[in-house]
Protein backbone atom coordinates (compact mmCIF):
# COMPACT_ATOMS: atom_id res chain seq x y z
CA UNK A 1 0.00 0.00 0.00
CA UNK A 2 1.30 3.42 -1.22
CA UNK A 3 1.38 5.53 2.33
CA UNK A 4 -0.16 9.16 1.81
CA UNK A 5 1.97 12.58 2.55
CA UNK A 6 1.62 13.59 5.77
CA UNK A 7 -0.80 12.33 8.70
CA UNK A 8 -3.74 9.57 7.82
CA UNK A 9 -5.53 7.86 10.12
CA UNK A 10 -7.27 5.81 7.91
CA UNK A 11 -3.86 4.71 6.53
CA UNK A 12 -2.31 4.04 10.09
CA UNK A 13 -4.90 1.53 11.14
CA UNK A 14 -4.99 -0.20 7.91
CA UNK A 15 -1.30 -1.12 8.42
CA UNK A 16 -1.70 -2.34 11.82
CA UNK A 17 -4.43 -4.04 10.64
CA UNK A 18 -1.97 -5.46 8.14
CA UNK A 19 0.74 -6.31 9.95
CA UNK A 20 -1.92 -8.15 12.70
CA UNK A 21 -1.80 -5.18 15.48
CA UNK A 22 -5.04 -3.97 16.79
CA UNK A 23 -5.34 -0.64 17.64
CA UNK A 24 -5.99 0.29 20.86
CA UNK A 25 -7.66 3.76 21.94
CA UNK A 26 -8.72 5.46 24.77
CA UNK A 27 -11.99 7.99 25.36
CA UNK A 28 -9.33 10.11 27.01
CA UNK A 29 -10.75 14.44 27.20
CA UNK A 30 -9.34 17.05 29.62
CA UNK A 31 -10.25 20.25 29.95
CA UNK A 32 -6.35 22.08 30.79
CA UNK A 33 -4.30 22.25 27.22
CA UNK A 34 -0.77 20.93 29.12
CA UNK A 35 -2.84 18.28 30.72
CA UNK A 36 -4.52 17.07 27.37
CA UNK A 37 -0.72 17.41 26.20
CA UNK A 38 0.12 15.02 28.59
CA UNK A 39 -2.49 12.76 27.93
CA UNK A 40 -1.91 12.06 24.44
CA UNK A 41 2.02 11.86 25.30
CA UNK A 42 0.69 9.41 27.64
CA UNK A 43 -1.13 7.30 25.01
CA UNK A 44 1.30 7.58 22.38
CA UNK A 45 4.47 6.58 24.33
CA UNK A 46 2.00 3.19 25.70
CA UNK A 47 3.40 0.17 25.18
CA UNK A 48 0.74 -0.28 22.53
CA UNK A 49 -0.66 0.48 18.77
CA UNK A 50 -2.13 3.49 20.00
CA UNK A 51 -4.15 6.59 18.46
CA UNK A 52 -4.59 9.30 20.29
CA UNK A 53 -7.91 10.80 21.61
CA UNK A 54 -9.25 14.35 22.16
CA UNK A 55 -12.88 14.35 23.80
CA UNK A 56 -14.47 17.12 23.80
CA UNK A 57 -16.93 18.81 27.03
CA UNK A 58 -20.47 18.82 27.25
CA UNK A 59 -20.59 22.34 26.66
CA UNK A 60 -19.07 22.35 23.32
CA UNK A 61 -21.20 19.16 22.28
CA UNK A 62 -24.13 21.29 22.95
CA UNK A 63 -23.30 24.14 21.23
CA UNK A 64 -23.40 25.94 24.51
CA UNK A 65 -19.39 27.90 23.67
CA UNK A 66 -19.83 31.03 25.74
CA UNK A 67 -20.79 28.49 29.41
CA UNK A 68 -17.40 26.92 28.09
CA UNK A 69 -15.85 30.24 27.64
CA UNK A 70 -17.46 31.88 31.13
CA UNK A 71 -16.10 28.24 32.86
CA UNK A 72 -12.18 28.64 31.43
CA UNK A 73 -12.70 32.58 32.62
CA UNK A 74 -14.14 31.03 35.99
CA UNK A 75 -11.40 28.25 36.78
CA UNK A 76 -14.29 26.11 36.69
CA UNK A 77 -12.55 22.09 34.96
CA UNK A 78 -15.13 21.54 32.52
CA UNK A 79 -15.53 17.38 31.25
CA UNK A 80 -13.06 17.60 27.91
CA UNK A 81 -11.56 19.75 26.04
CA UNK A 82 -13.55 22.89 24.63
CA UNK A 83 -11.60 22.74 20.75
CA UNK A 84 -13.98 25.65 20.00
CA UNK A 85 -12.87 28.15 23.20
CA UNK A 86 -9.40 27.66 23.78
CA UNK A 87 -7.16 29.89 21.10
CA UNK A 88 -6.14 27.78 18.18
CA UNK A 89 -2.69 28.74 19.07
CA UNK A 90 -2.86 27.05 22.49
CA UNK A 91 -4.16 24.32 20.98
CA UNK A 92 -1.41 23.42 17.98
CA UNK A 93 1.02 24.23 20.92
CA UNK A 94 -0.98 21.55 23.29
CA UNK A 95 -0.67 19.40 19.68
CA UNK A 96 2.54 19.82 18.48
CA UNK A 97 5.34 16.97 17.62
CA UNK A 98 2.62 15.17 19.12
CA UNK A 99 -0.60 14.38 16.40
CA UNK A 100 1.76 12.84 13.71
CA UNK A 101 2.24 10.20 11.09
CA UNK A 102 2.87 7.84 13.72
CA UNK A 103 0.75 8.94 16.18
CA UNK A 104 -2.78 10.12 14.34
CA UNK A 105 -5.32 11.98 16.93
CA UNK A 106 -9.03 11.73 16.61
CA UNK A 107 -11.54 14.78 17.66
CA UNK A 108 -14.57 12.79 20.11
CA UNK A 109 -18.01 15.24 20.62
CA UNK A 110 -21.43 14.03 20.56
CA UNK A 111 -22.92 16.70 18.75
CA UNK A 112 -25.93 16.89 16.69
CA UNK A 113 -24.65 20.54 15.19
CA UNK A 114 -21.28 19.92 15.17
CA UNK A 115 -20.14 23.04 12.24
CA UNK A 116 -17.91 24.86 14.94
CA UNK A 117 -16.14 21.90 16.21
CA UNK A 118 -15.59 21.02 12.40
CA UNK A 119 -14.72 24.18 11.56
CA UNK A 120 -11.83 23.84 14.52
CA UNK A 121 -10.67 20.47 13.84
CA UNK A 122 -9.90 21.66 10.41
CA UNK A 123 -8.29 24.74 11.33
CA UNK A 124 -6.09 22.81 13.67
CA UNK A 125 -4.99 20.15 10.92
CA UNK A 126 -6.98 17.46 12.74
CA UNK A 127 -8.58 15.29 10.17
CA UNK A 128 -10.09 12.51 11.97
CA UNK A 129 -13.04 12.43 13.68
CA UNK A 130 -16.36 10.67 14.71
CA UNK A 131 -20.46 10.68 15.02
CA UNK A 132 -23.67 10.73 12.45
CA UNK A 133 -27.10 12.35 11.74
CA UNK A 134 -28.59 9.40 13.84
CA UNK A 135 -26.45 8.26 15.93
CA UNK A 136 -25.18 11.66 17.89
CA UNK A 137 -28.72 13.10 17.19
CA UNK A 138 -31.80 9.75 18.25
CA UNK A 139 -30.15 8.45 21.41
CA UNK A 140 -29.67 12.82 23.06
CA UNK A 141 -31.80 15.23 23.40
CA UNK A 142 -34.80 16.25 20.85
CA UNK A 143 -33.24 17.84 17.91
CA UNK A 144 -35.05 16.88 14.78
CA UNK A 145 -33.79 14.22 13.16
CA UNK A 146 -33.44 16.37 9.17
CA UNK A 147 -32.02 18.84 11.27
CA UNK A 148 -29.22 16.73 12.29
CA UNK A 149 -28.79 15.36 8.79
CA UNK A 150 -28.55 18.91 7.42
CA UNK A 151 -26.05 20.01 10.00
CA UNK A 152 -24.54 16.54 9.40
CA UNK A 153 -24.07 17.05 5.84
CA UNK A 154 -22.88 20.46 6.29
CA UNK A 155 -20.00 19.53 8.48
CA UNK A 156 -19.14 16.53 6.61
CA UNK A 157 -18.32 18.63 3.49
CA UNK A 158 -16.92 20.88 5.10
CA UNK A 159 -14.38 18.27 6.14
CA UNK A 160 -14.25 16.41 3.23
CA UNK A 161 -13.51 19.43 0.86
CA UNK A 162 -10.11 20.30 3.35
CA UNK A 163 -8.59 17.38 1.97
CA UNK A 164 -5.53 17.77 -0.06
CA UNK A 165 -1.69 16.64 0.02
CA UNK A 166 -1.34 16.51 3.72
CA UNK A 167 -4.86 16.45 4.83
CA UNK A 168 -6.53 13.12 4.85
CA UNK A 169 -9.94 13.06 6.97
CA UNK A 170 -11.34 10.03 8.45
CA UNK A 171 -14.61 10.12 9.68
CA UNK A 172 -16.28 7.48 12.22
CA UNK A 173 -19.79 6.15 12.88
CA UNK A 174 -20.96 6.09 16.05
CA UNK A 175 -24.18 4.14 14.79
CA UNK A 176 -23.01 0.61 16.04
CA UNK A 177 -22.91 2.02 19.33
CA UNK A 178 -27.01 3.19 19.76
CA UNK A 179 -28.36 3.68 23.38
CA UNK A 180 -25.60 1.85 24.38
CA UNK A 181 -27.14 -1.64 25.17
CA UNK A 182 -29.89 -3.97 24.57
CA UNK A 183 -30.19 -3.25 21.04
CA UNK A 184 -29.93 -5.96 18.58
CA UNK A 185 -26.91 -6.03 16.15
CA UNK A 186 -28.61 -6.04 13.15
CA UNK A 187 -29.99 -2.88 13.04
CA UNK A 188 -26.60 -1.66 14.96
CA UNK A 189 -24.80 -3.02 11.73
CA UNK A 190 -27.45 -1.48 9.71
CA UNK A 191 -27.03 1.89 11.02
CA UNK A 192 -23.25 2.19 11.09
CA UNK A 193 -23.10 1.19 7.53
CA UNK A 194 -25.85 3.72 6.24
CA UNK A 195 -23.68 6.33 8.24
CA UNK A 196 -20.81 5.41 6.70
CA UNK A 197 -22.59 5.43 2.85
CA UNK A 198 -23.70 8.78 4.17
CA UNK A 199 -20.21 9.95 4.77
CA UNK A 200 -18.73 8.66 1.61
CA UNK A 201 -22.12 10.43 -0.10
CA UNK A 202 -20.58 14.24 0.96
CA UNK A 203 -17.28 13.48 0.42
CA UNK A 204 -15.40 11.75 2.57
CA UNK A 205 -13.16 9.03 1.47
CA UNK A 206 -11.93 7.14 4.62
CA UNK A 207 -14.50 6.19 7.23
CA UNK A 208 -14.65 3.00 10.33
CA UNK A 209 -17.74 1.78 11.07
CA UNK A 210 -18.24 0.93 14.94
CA UNK A 211 -20.05 -2.13 16.73
CA UNK A 212 -20.37 -2.01 20.86
CA UNK A 213 -19.90 -4.87 22.54
CA UNK A 214 -23.13 -6.74 23.53
CA UNK A 215 -24.40 -9.26 25.71
CA UNK A 216 -23.07 -12.49 23.65
CA UNK A 217 -19.40 -13.20 22.42
CA UNK A 218 -20.50 -15.27 19.12
CA UNK A 219 -23.35 -12.94 18.47
CA UNK A 220 -21.06 -10.02 18.23
CA UNK A 221 -18.42 -12.00 16.15
CA UNK A 222 -21.35 -12.46 13.84
CA UNK A 223 -21.95 -8.71 13.68
CA UNK A 224 -18.90 -7.61 13.30
CA UNK A 225 -18.27 -9.71 10.33
CA UNK A 226 -22.00 -9.08 8.81
CA UNK A 227 -20.37 -5.31 9.45
CA UNK A 228 -17.31 -6.33 7.47
CA UNK A 229 -19.45 -8.13 4.54
CA UNK A 230 -21.81 -5.09 3.78
CA UNK A 231 -19.17 -2.44 3.73
CA UNK A 232 -16.98 -4.89 1.07
CA UNK A 233 -20.37 -4.53 -0.77
CA UNK A 234 -21.35 -0.92 -0.31
CA UNK A 235 -18.37 1.09 0.05
CA UNK A 236 -16.44 -0.53 -2.64
CA UNK A 237 -14.23 3.09 -3.84
CA UNK A 238 -13.46 3.87 -0.13
CA UNK A 239 -10.85 2.87 2.88
CA UNK A 240 -12.64 1.85 5.49
CA UNK A 241 -12.05 -0.11 8.97
CA UNK A 242 -14.78 -1.55 12.09
CA UNK A 243 -13.66 -0.28 15.11
CA UNK A 244 -15.11 -2.01 18.33
CA UNK A 245 -16.67 -0.63 21.46
CA UNK A 246 -15.61 -2.41 24.91
CA UNK A 247 -19.21 -2.99 26.44
CA UNK A 248 -21.09 0.55 26.80
CA UNK A 249 -23.94 -0.24 28.90
CA UNK A 250 -23.65 -1.53 32.91
CA UNK A 251 -20.17 -2.47 33.71
CA UNK A 252 -19.57 -5.37 36.42
CA UNK A 253 -19.32 -4.19 39.97
CA UNK A 254 -15.83 -6.28 41.14
CA UNK A 255 -12.83 -5.35 39.34
CA UNK A 256 -12.11 -9.10 38.41
CA UNK A 257 -15.39 -9.08 36.51
CA UNK A 258 -14.76 -5.50 34.77
CA UNK A 259 -11.14 -6.88 33.93
CA UNK A 260 -12.84 -10.41 32.20
CA UNK A 261 -15.49 -8.39 30.57
CA UNK A 262 -12.53 -5.86 29.13
CA UNK A 263 -10.47 -8.83 27.59
CA UNK A 264 -13.50 -10.91 26.20
CA UNK A 265 -14.12 -7.33 24.23
CA UNK A 266 -10.41 -7.63 23.03
CA UNK A 267 -10.71 -11.26 21.96
CA UNK A 268 -14.09 -10.65 19.99
CA UNK A 269 -12.32 -7.32 18.37
CA UNK A 270 -9.40 -8.93 17.13
CA UNK A 271 -10.90 -12.87 16.32
CA UNK A 272 -13.70 -10.88 14.19
CA UNK A 273 -11.23 -8.65 11.85
CA UNK A 274 -12.01 -5.02 14.11
CA UNK A 275 -9.01 -3.38 13.61
CA UNK A 276 -9.52 -0.80 16.31
CA UNK A 277 -11.12 -0.90 19.82
CA UNK A 278 -11.88 1.75 22.01
CA UNK A 279 -11.00 0.45 25.63
CA UNK A 280 -12.50 0.87 29.02
CA UNK A 281 -10.96 1.93 31.90
CA UNK A 282 -12.37 0.31 35.26
CA UNK A 283 -12.75 3.96 36.97
CA UNK A 284 -15.28 5.46 34.05
CA UNK A 285 -18.36 4.66 35.96
CA UNK A 286 -17.48 6.62 38.73
CA UNK A 287 -15.33 10.01 37.19
CA UNK A 288 -12.97 11.03 34.71
CA UNK A 289 -10.00 8.58 34.68
CA UNK A 290 -6.25 9.44 35.04
CA UNK A 291 -3.62 9.54 32.34
CA UNK A 292 -2.31 6.36 34.26
CA UNK A 293 -5.41 4.49 34.26
CA UNK A 294 -5.87 5.04 30.77
CA UNK A 295 -2.64 3.71 29.94
CA UNK A 296 -2.63 0.55 32.20
CA UNK A 297 -5.56 -0.09 30.30
CA UNK A 298 -4.35 0.64 26.98
CA UNK A 299 -1.40 -1.89 27.68
CA UNK A 300 -3.73 -4.59 29.42
CA UNK A 301 -5.87 -4.36 26.00
CA UNK A 302 -2.90 -4.36 23.53
CA UNK A 303 -1.17 -7.65 25.39
CA UNK A 304 -4.65 -9.44 25.20
CA UNK A 305 -4.82 -8.78 21.35
CA UNK A 306 -1.50 -9.79 20.91
CA UNK A 307 -2.16 -13.30 22.40
CA UNK A 308 -5.12 -13.58 20.34
CA UNK A 309 -5.47 -14.48 16.71
CA UNK A 310 -8.12 -13.55 13.70
CA UNK A 311 -10.57 -16.88 13.69
CA UNK A 312 -10.06 -18.97 11.01
CA UNK A 313 -14.13 -19.50 10.11
CA UNK A 314 -16.44 -17.52 10.25
CA UNK A 315 -18.90 -18.18 13.18
CA UNK A 316 -22.06 -19.81 12.68
CA UNK A 317 -24.74 -17.75 11.14
CA UNK A 318 -28.25 -16.75 12.58
CA UNK A 319 -29.89 -13.81 11.15
CA UNK A 320 -27.63 -10.70 11.49
CA UNK A 321 -26.32 -10.22 8.37
CA UNK A 322 -30.01 -10.73 6.91
CA UNK A 323 -31.56 -8.42 9.32
CA UNK A 324 -28.71 -5.77 8.33
CA UNK A 325 -29.00 -6.32 5.00
CA UNK A 326 -33.02 -5.97 4.75
CA UNK A 327 -32.76 -3.09 7.03
CA UNK A 328 -30.35 -1.03 4.41
CA UNK A 329 -31.88 -2.37 1.29
CA UNK A 330 -35.39 -0.87 2.96
CA UNK A 331 -34.06 2.64 3.51
CA UNK A 332 -31.77 2.82 -0.16
CA UNK A 333 -35.22 1.95 -1.57
CA UNK A 334 -36.80 5.15 -0.12
CA UNK A 335 -34.01 7.13 -1.49
CA UNK A 336 -30.17 6.03 -2.47
CA UNK A 337 -29.57 9.33 -1.07
CA UNK A 338 -28.63 8.26 2.85
CA UNK A 339 -29.54 11.84 4.53
CA UNK A 340 -32.54 12.12 2.44
CA UNK A 341 -33.75 8.36 3.50
CA UNK A 342 -32.86 8.22 6.72
CA UNK A 343 -35.33 10.92 8.45
CA UNK A 344 -38.18 9.21 6.43
CA UNK A 345 -37.18 6.24 7.20
CA UNK A 346 -37.68 6.61 10.42
CA UNK A 347 -40.81 8.30 10.00
CA UNK A 348 -42.31 5.22 8.57
CA UNK A 349 -40.87 3.22 11.29
CA UNK A 350 -38.83 1.17 8.40
CA UNK A 351 -35.40 2.04 10.95
CA UNK A 352 -37.33 2.31 14.77
CA UNK A 353 -34.48 1.92 18.28
CA UNK A 354 -35.79 0.03 20.63
CA UNK A 355 -36.00 1.89 24.21
CA UNK A 356 -35.50 4.99 21.94
CA UNK A 357 -37.66 7.80 23.10
CA UNK A 358 -36.68 10.50 20.71
CA UNK A 359 -40.11 12.26 19.00
CA UNK A 360 -39.23 11.24 15.32
CA UNK A 361 -38.27 7.50 16.53
CA UNK A 362 -41.56 5.46 16.31
CA UNK A 363 -40.87 3.36 19.53
CA UNK A 364 -42.81 0.36 18.45
CA UNK A 365 -39.82 -2.03 18.45
CA UNK A 366 -38.68 -3.82 21.76
CA UNK A 367 -35.79 -6.27 22.50
CA UNK A 368 -35.53 -9.15 24.53
CA UNK A 369 -32.88 -11.71 25.88
CA UNK A 370 -33.15 -15.34 24.55
CA UNK A 371 -32.43 -17.91 27.23
CA UNK A 372 -28.59 -18.27 25.54
CA UNK A 373 -28.45 -14.45 26.33
CA UNK A 374 -28.53 -13.49 22.36
CA UNK A 375 -30.07 -9.66 22.07
CA UNK A 376 -33.50 -11.00 19.95
CA UNK A 377 -36.10 -9.06 18.81
CA UNK A 378 -39.48 -9.15 20.96
CA UNK A 379 -41.43 -6.99 18.29
CA UNK A 380 -40.61 -5.16 15.11
CA UNK A 381 -42.93 -2.82 14.18
CA UNK A 382 -42.93 -1.22 11.07
CA UNK A 383 -39.01 -2.82 10.35
CA UNK A 384 -38.93 -5.03 7.60
CA UNK A 385 -37.46 -7.76 9.30
CA UNK A 386 -39.50 -10.63 12.00
CA UNK A 387 -38.80 -11.64 14.90
CA UNK A 388 -37.90 -15.26 15.11
CA UNK A 389 -40.09 -17.47 16.48
CA UNK A 390 -39.85 -18.66 20.02
CA UNK A 391 -41.74 -20.33 22.53
CA UNK A 392 -39.21 -18.11 25.09
CA UNK A 393 -39.88 -15.13 24.14
CA UNK A 394 -41.47 -13.18 26.80
CA UNK A 395 -45.64 -11.81 26.24
CA UNK A 396 -44.74 -8.12 27.06
CA UNK A 397 -41.52 -6.86 28.70
CA UNK A 398 -42.05 -6.09 32.25
CA UNK A 399 -40.26 -3.97 34.79
CA UNK A 400 -38.51 -6.82 36.11
CA UNK A 401 -37.61 -7.79 32.81
CA UNK A 402 -36.36 -4.67 31.75
CA UNK A 403 -33.92 -4.47 35.02
CA UNK A 404 -32.89 -7.96 33.94
CA UNK A 405 -31.67 -7.11 30.91
CA UNK A 406 -29.81 -4.10 31.75
CA UNK A 407 -27.94 -5.93 34.74
CA UNK A 408 -27.31 -9.38 32.52
CA UNK A 409 -23.61 -8.49 31.48
CA UNK A 410 -22.78 -6.69 34.72
CA UNK A 411 -24.33 -9.81 36.82
CA UNK A 412 -22.93 -12.45 34.10
CA UNK A 413 -18.98 -11.70 34.58
CA UNK A 414 -19.07 -10.82 37.82
CA UNK A 415 -20.53 -14.37 38.96
CA UNK A 416 -17.80 -15.44 36.18
CA UNK A 417 -14.89 -13.56 38.04
CA UNK A 418 -16.56 -14.90 41.63
CA UNK A 419 -16.79 -18.55 40.22
CA UNK A 420 -13.12 -18.36 38.57
CA UNK A 421 -11.61 -17.14 42.25
CA UNK A 422 -13.18 -19.67 43.97
CA UNK A 423 -12.00 -22.28 41.65
CA UNK A 424 -8.46 -21.04 42.05
CA UNK A 425 -8.92 -21.93 46.01
CA UNK A 426 -10.63 -25.02 45.63
CA UNK A 427 -7.42 -25.90 43.68
CA UNK A 428 -5.28 -24.37 45.68
CA UNK A 429 -6.95 -26.30 48.50
CA UNK A 430 -6.09 -29.65 46.65
CA UNK A 431 -2.55 -29.05 46.49
CA UNK B 1 -66.63 -3.33 31.33
CA UNK B 2 -66.99 -5.52 33.94
CA UNK B 3 -69.66 -8.03 35.07
CA UNK B 4 -71.60 -4.98 37.12
CA UNK B 5 -71.15 -2.67 33.95
CA UNK B 6 -69.01 -0.29 34.86
CA UNK B 7 -66.58 1.05 32.91
CA UNK B 8 -62.92 -0.34 33.76
CA UNK B 9 -61.17 3.10 34.49
CA UNK B 10 -57.56 3.36 33.02
CA UNK B 11 -55.63 5.99 33.95
CA UNK B 12 -53.60 8.09 32.00
CA UNK B 13 -50.12 9.06 33.12
CA UNK B 14 -47.42 11.65 31.49
CA UNK B 15 -43.93 10.54 32.42
CA UNK B 16 -41.19 13.25 31.32
CA UNK B 17 -37.64 14.47 32.14
CA UNK B 18 -36.49 17.76 32.92
CA UNK B 19 -35.17 20.36 31.01
CA UNK B 20 -30.86 19.58 31.51
CA UNK B 21 -31.77 15.81 31.74
CA UNK B 22 -30.89 13.40 28.79
CA UNK B 23 -31.30 9.97 30.28
CA UNK B 24 -33.69 7.68 28.86
CA UNK B 25 -32.98 4.20 30.90
CA UNK B 26 -35.14 5.61 33.75
CA UNK B 27 -38.00 6.88 31.68
CA UNK B 28 -38.32 3.44 30.27
CA UNK B 29 -38.35 2.05 33.37
CA UNK B 30 -41.26 4.15 34.82
CA UNK B 31 -43.13 3.75 31.56
CA UNK B 32 -43.32 -0.23 32.53
CA UNK B 33 -44.18 0.10 35.98
CA UNK B 34 -47.23 2.38 35.59
CA UNK B 35 -48.27 0.12 33.05
CA UNK B 36 -47.73 -2.63 35.10
CA UNK B 37 -50.45 -0.63 37.49
CA UNK B 38 -52.37 -0.31 34.89
CA UNK B 39 -51.73 3.35 33.16
CA UNK B 40 -52.19 4.27 29.38
CA UNK B 41 -48.33 6.26 29.47
CA UNK B 42 -47.40 8.79 27.60
CA UNK B 43 -43.62 9.22 27.61
CA UNK B 44 -42.66 12.73 26.16
CA UNK B 45 -38.73 11.86 26.71
CA UNK B 46 -35.51 13.84 27.34
CA UNK B 47 -34.65 17.27 27.70
CA UNK B 48 -38.62 18.21 27.85
CA UNK B 49 -38.99 22.56 28.30
CA UNK B 50 -41.33 23.20 30.77
CA UNK B 51 -43.45 24.74 27.71
CA UNK B 52 -43.54 21.30 25.95
CA UNK B 53 -44.47 19.75 29.36
CA UNK B 54 -47.46 21.97 29.73
CA UNK B 55 -48.65 21.96 26.02
CA UNK B 56 -48.90 18.07 26.75
CA UNK B 57 -50.44 18.24 29.79
CA UNK B 58 -53.07 20.20 28.46
CA UNK B 59 -53.77 18.11 25.42
CA UNK B 60 -53.40 14.84 27.52
CA UNK B 61 -55.59 15.71 30.75
CA UNK B 62 -53.50 12.93 32.81
CA UNK B 63 -53.85 11.98 36.01
CA UNK B 64 -50.82 11.88 36.85
CA UNK B 65 -48.02 13.71 36.09
CA UNK B 66 -44.75 11.95 36.94
CA UNK B 67 -40.98 13.97 36.18
CA UNK B 68 -37.92 11.83 36.26
CA UNK B 69 -34.46 12.65 36.91
CA UNK B 70 -30.92 10.87 37.61
CA UNK B 71 -28.82 13.81 36.21
CA UNK B 72 -27.61 15.67 39.59
CA UNK B 73 -29.22 18.13 38.07
CA UNK B 74 -33.05 17.01 39.38
CA UNK B 75 -34.12 19.74 42.21
CA UNK B 76 -33.08 22.77 40.31
CA UNK B 77 -34.47 22.18 37.21
CA UNK B 78 -37.91 20.70 39.47
CA UNK B 79 -38.03 24.06 41.60
CA UNK B 80 -38.16 26.16 38.25
CA UNK B 81 -40.88 23.96 36.47
CA UNK B 82 -43.05 24.35 39.90
CA UNK B 83 -42.53 27.91 39.52
CA UNK B 84 -44.72 28.15 36.59
CA UNK B 85 -46.51 24.75 36.26
CA UNK B 86 -49.23 25.42 38.91
CA UNK B 87 -49.81 28.53 37.52
CA UNK B 88 -51.23 27.10 34.07
CA UNK B 89 -55.35 27.30 34.37
CA UNK B 90 -56.31 23.52 34.26
CA UNK B 91 -53.22 22.20 36.08
CA UNK B 92 -53.80 23.55 39.12
CA UNK B 93 -54.63 20.37 40.78
CA UNK B 94 -53.64 17.25 38.34
CA UNK B 95 -51.14 14.86 40.73
CA UNK B 96 -47.62 15.70 40.15
CA UNK B 97 -44.68 14.20 41.05
CA UNK B 98 -40.59 14.27 41.25
CA UNK B 99 -38.42 11.59 41.70
CA UNK B 100 -34.74 9.68 40.87
CA UNK B 101 -31.18 11.25 41.89
CA UNK B 102 -32.32 14.57 42.53
CA UNK B 103 -28.85 16.04 43.86
CA UNK B 104 -25.54 15.34 42.67
CA UNK B 105 -24.52 12.19 44.07
CA UNK B 106 -23.37 11.46 47.32
CA UNK B 107 -25.04 14.23 48.63
CA UNK B 108 -28.66 13.39 49.65
CA UNK B 109 -30.46 16.82 51.01
CA UNK B 110 -33.43 15.80 53.06
CA UNK B 111 -34.25 19.66 52.60
CA UNK B 112 -35.06 18.84 48.61
CA UNK B 113 -38.63 17.01 49.16
CA UNK B 114 -39.79 19.52 51.73
CA UNK B 115 -38.95 22.49 49.38
CA UNK B 116 -40.22 20.90 46.45
CA UNK B 117 -43.51 19.79 48.24
CA UNK B 118 -43.79 23.30 49.49
CA UNK B 119 -43.21 24.66 45.83
CA UNK B 120 -46.54 22.74 44.55
CA UNK B 121 -45.77 18.99 44.26
CA UNK B 122 -47.51 16.40 45.73
CA UNK B 123 -44.70 14.22 46.34
CA UNK B 124 -41.45 13.51 46.43
CA UNK B 125 -39.74 9.92 45.72
CA UNK B 126 -35.32 8.78 46.29
CA UNK B 127 -34.21 6.27 43.72
CA UNK B 128 -34.83 3.35 46.25
CA UNK B 129 -38.42 4.33 47.21
CA UNK B 130 -40.53 2.89 44.19
CA UNK B 131 -42.74 1.34 46.81
CA UNK B 132 -43.73 4.31 48.61
CA UNK B 133 -44.78 5.44 45.12
CA UNK B 134 -46.50 2.92 43.84
CA UNK B 135 -48.54 3.35 47.67
CA UNK B 136 -49.02 7.03 46.33
CA UNK B 137 -50.43 5.85 42.96
CA UNK B 138 -52.68 3.56 44.85
CA UNK B 139 -53.95 5.84 47.44
CA UNK B 140 -54.54 8.13 44.89
CA UNK B 141 -57.20 5.76 43.18
CA UNK B 142 -54.83 5.43 40.18
CA UNK B 143 -54.26 1.74 40.11
CA UNK B 144 -55.80 -0.65 37.77
CA UNK B 145 -53.99 -3.67 37.87
CA UNK B 146 -51.50 -5.68 40.38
Amino acid sequence: MRRSEGISFGDYVEEANQAGRLVVQPRMGFCDPDLMRMGLIGTKDADATTVGTLTLDSYTRTGNHEAAERALEEGIRLNGYPIVVHPRSRSLEMLRDVHGPAFPVQVRHGSSRPQDIFRALVGLGLGATEGGPVSYCLPYGRTPIFEAVDNWVESTELLAEAAGEDFHPHLESFGGCMLGQLCPPGLLVALSLLEGIFFVQHGIRSVSLSYAQQTDPAQDEEAVHALRTLASLYLPDAQWHVVFYTYMGVFPRTSAGAAMLSEQAVRTAMRAGAARIIVKTEAEAHRIPTIEENVRALEAGASVGAQTSRAEERPRSTSVLAQASALVEAVLTISEDVGRALPRAFAKGVLDLPFCLHPDNRGSTRSYLDRYGRLQWLTTGNMPISPAPSTAAPKRLATDDLLFMLHHVERLYDTKARNRAAGMTLHAADL
Amino acid sequence: MTSDGIRTFTPRSIISSTVSDSHTWNLIFMQLFLEEMGHEVINIGACVKESLLVESCLENRPDLVVISSVNGHGFNDAMSLIKHFRFVPGLERVPLVVGGKLGVEGVRDVGFSRRLIAAGFDAVFAEDELDKFKEFVTQKGLRAAA
